[in-house]
């Protein structure tokens, strides 16, 4: 049985569509990361899955149950983190945990276990009569994780976890999310930084309220990108791109930091035409080489290219 | 259900004990408002200042001025030598009356026609100079009405008054505004922590998107109102009862009636400024708003529609029926027949059942406008 199963599932606020007619499937323990820039429906997809937003039309499983004829099961089964901070400020860490924990109504010795344990993922032992909100960012993030799944939910919903939190930080937060995975738990987080989503065992892709994209990582980078991907490091990478753009063998053409990349027909002649070309552009070339497209690569070209579904 | 209302409960007395801004409305507030109105809002006219012109000089004129001395209300400051002064002493602020006799009072007396004294009252205040003539007039006609009789002796008659009236003030025989006023105090200040109080914590919620952590969790919009509807009105029936031994001890003010009854009457009135405070975090999303409306819908009926200041009666009726939308006015009623006349719920059966129906409503409009968060 999947986790989550979305059936045209919308929104709309007035005139606008916020969510339209959407349907993915998420399967139990998996890592599901929903993708797409600031305003693509994310966060409006994932209310509505969690029942803190009705949807226009459509319907949704969330652990077995209809979010619209039964949103009390759903939210007993469920665990949120807001991609706002959403524990209170002014209470200690431990005044949280324990709200929390008997707001679901855990009883008291399995509450004792579980706080011990959110202590431990957050890190927080010792600071337990802390007021939460003179935590810093990345402590907060880990305690609002452990909060959110303090009642062992089956699922649980990561909306932007990691938005505001340092690298390192981030990093430790994925660990965790793969820890709940190994458990069992199915994980659905959304996300802007692409290099994340390469964690997800599936991914899709949203823009506008429609999904444009759905896979693994490796069968979008499989599916999307047919070309040849050349990693090209020169001097004037700005003027670089525009001569290279100009070219009809140059299928897709972006920069990347201090490099451009060059999608092109074939590697070989694509390698002899950038070098011939920046030459005569007086642009030293330092260096050509292949690489693998990364997600980011992907996303490019799927939204340059209007998408169409995976 | 109960089970989520207690953490509920806990976690909100936690929050308050350590919000300085709530425990100041809870506390300081009423203990300020109490202090400034009980001494500020005093309708009693007394220590009327007062100066004379006496033109005369006779013992009649002075027998006057002494009956207006003895009376008891009236401060004699200035005595005149000249009547131009008496405008200046006005205009001036010194005095609120003056008394001109005139200097042919007591020949006009002696030659049997009807002498007169000018009394000039500063009306400035409308009320004030209302009392003060009403004073001053039954001054004189104490004063005529010994002249009678005296006349009437002297030439070896008998008489006597034909009609005399002896007023009883019943409920408060010293007729001291803090027994009127106490009542009405409480009810503003309950009006004030409830009204205010409710809805801050609920925008406050609403303000740091801890809300959101509620509402995915099972928590029904209905556990969250009364989790936090509980304290408050803990709260309120604790400052109520202070603001009752505070009234005791500074203005004397006694509860004639059951303690029992006026606990009821005034957890259904604390009920009914926590609905209003619920009804003002539905319409706001800031503290800062929600503080202000709060302020606006709780403050201002109560202290000019609810007839703790002027009654209700009095108003023309459009505002009479505008009246109906604070419910001070009905606890008003309960309160002033239970404090002051001590009589029993027959009395005002008819305004716990306004109070009820007032309740009702706004707590329905209320918790639908609240669910209606996640439309």
């Amino acid at each position: 049985m999947n986790a989550i199963e979305v059936r045209g599932l919308t929104k709309r606020f007035g005139q606008f569509t916020a969510v339209d007619h959407i349907d993915f499937d998420v399967k139990q323990g998996e890592i599901f990361g929903f993708l797409g820039a600031n305003g693509a429906g994310k966060s409006t997809t994932i209310r509505m899955l969690c029942g803190l937003l009705s949807s226009t039309e459509g319907t949704a499983r969330v652990g077995g149950f209809d979010i619209n004829t039964d949103p009390h099961s759903v939210k007993q089964s469920i665990g949120y983190m807001s991609q706002k901070f959403s524990l209170y400020e002014d209470l200690t860490v431990e005044e949280n945990i324990d709200f929390f924990g008997r707001v679901y109504g855990i009883t008291e010795s399995a509450l004792k276990e579980r706080k011990a344990w959110v202590l431990d993922i957050a890190n927080l032992h010792g600071r337990e009569k802390s007021i939460t909100g003179t935590l810093s960012g990345g402590w907060k993030q880990r305690l609002a994780l452990g909060c959110a799944v303090l009642h062992r939910p089956r699922i649980v919903f990561l909306d932007e976890p990691t938005s505001g939190v340092d690298p390192v930080m981030r990093r430790k937060f994925w660990e965790l999310i793969n820890e709940l995975s190994a458990d069992g738990v199915t994980v659905l987080v959304t996300t802007h930084f692409l290099e994340e989503a390469e964690y997800c065992n599936d991914i899709i892709l949203i823009n506008a309220g429609k999904i444009i994209a759905s896979g693994s990582p490796k069968e979008l980078k499989r599916d999307h990108i047919k070309h040849p991907i050349l990693e090209v490091h020169c001097s004037d990478v700005v003027r670089a791109m525009e001569r290279i753009e100009e070219e009809p063998w140059a299928v897709e053409t972006s920069i990347f930091g201090t490099t451009i990349h060059v999608n092109v027909e074939n590697e070989q002649q694509g390698r002899d035409a950038i070098t011939s070309l920046l030459h005569r552009n007086g642009i030293t070339v330092n260096g050509i080489e292949r690489i693998t497209p990364s997600l980011e690569d992907v996303f490019i070209y799927l939204l340059e290219h209007g998408g169409g579904k995976g | 259900m109960i089970s989520q209302l207690l953490p509920i409960i806990r976690k909100e007395f936690r929050q308050i004990r350590r919000d300085r801004k709530v425990l100041a409305i809870l506390t300081v507030v009423p203990a300020m408002l109490l202090l400034l109105n009980g001494y500020a809002l005093n309708f009693d006219v007394r220590n009327i200042t007062m100066a004379v012109y006496d033109g005369e000089k006779s013992s009649q004129s002075r027998e006057l001025i002494s009956s207006f001395i003895t009376a008891g209300y009236f401060e004699y400051t200035e005595h005149l030598t000249d009547y131009t002064a008496a405008q200046s002493m006005i205009d001036e602020g010194k005095v609120k009356l003056v008394i001109v006799i005139p200097p042919d009072f007591s020949r006009q007396n002696m030659t049997g026609r009807p002498s007169s004294v000018q009394l000039l009252v500063d009306g400035m205040d409308a009320n004030a100079a209302t009392t003060i003539i009403g004073y001053a007039q039954a001054v004189v006609q104490q004063y005529s009405q010994t002249i009678i009789l005296e006349n009437l002796t002297r030439v070896g008659k008998k008489s006597y008054i034909p009609v005399s009236y002896e007023a009883r003030i019943w409920y408060n025989p010293e007729m001291k505004s803090a027994y009127f006023l106490v009542p009405g105090l409480i009810a503003f200040i309950l009006a004030i922590t409830g009204v205010v109080a409710t809805a801050l914590s609920i925008v406050k919620e609403k303000e740091r998107n801890t809300i959101e952590q509620i509402d995915v969790s099972p928590v029904t919009p209905l556990g969250l109102i009364l989790g936090k509807m509980v304290p408050y009105a803990l709260i309120s029936l604790v400052a109520a009862a202070l603001v009752l031994i505070a009234a005791y001890f500074l203005f004397g003010v006694v509860v004639k009636g059951s303690y029992i009854l006026l606990f009821f009457s005034t957890l259904l009135f604390i009920c009914a400024a926590l609905g209003q405070g619920l009804l003002v975090s539905t319409i706001s999303d800031s503290q800062q708003v929600a503080f202000q409306i709060a302020t606006l819908i709780s403050m201002l009926p109560t202290m000019i529609l609810s007839g703790f200041m002027f009654p209700i009666s009095s108003m023309p009726l459009f505002l009479q029926i505008l009246s109906n939308i604070t419910p001070a006015k009905f606890y008003l009623v309960i309160m002033r027949s239970i404090v002051l006349k001590g009589v029993g719920i027959e009395a005002f059966w008819d305004q716990l059942l306004y109070l009820s129906i007032f309740i009702v409503i706004v707590v329905t409009v209320s918790v639908k406008r609240f669910k209606q968060r996640t439309v």
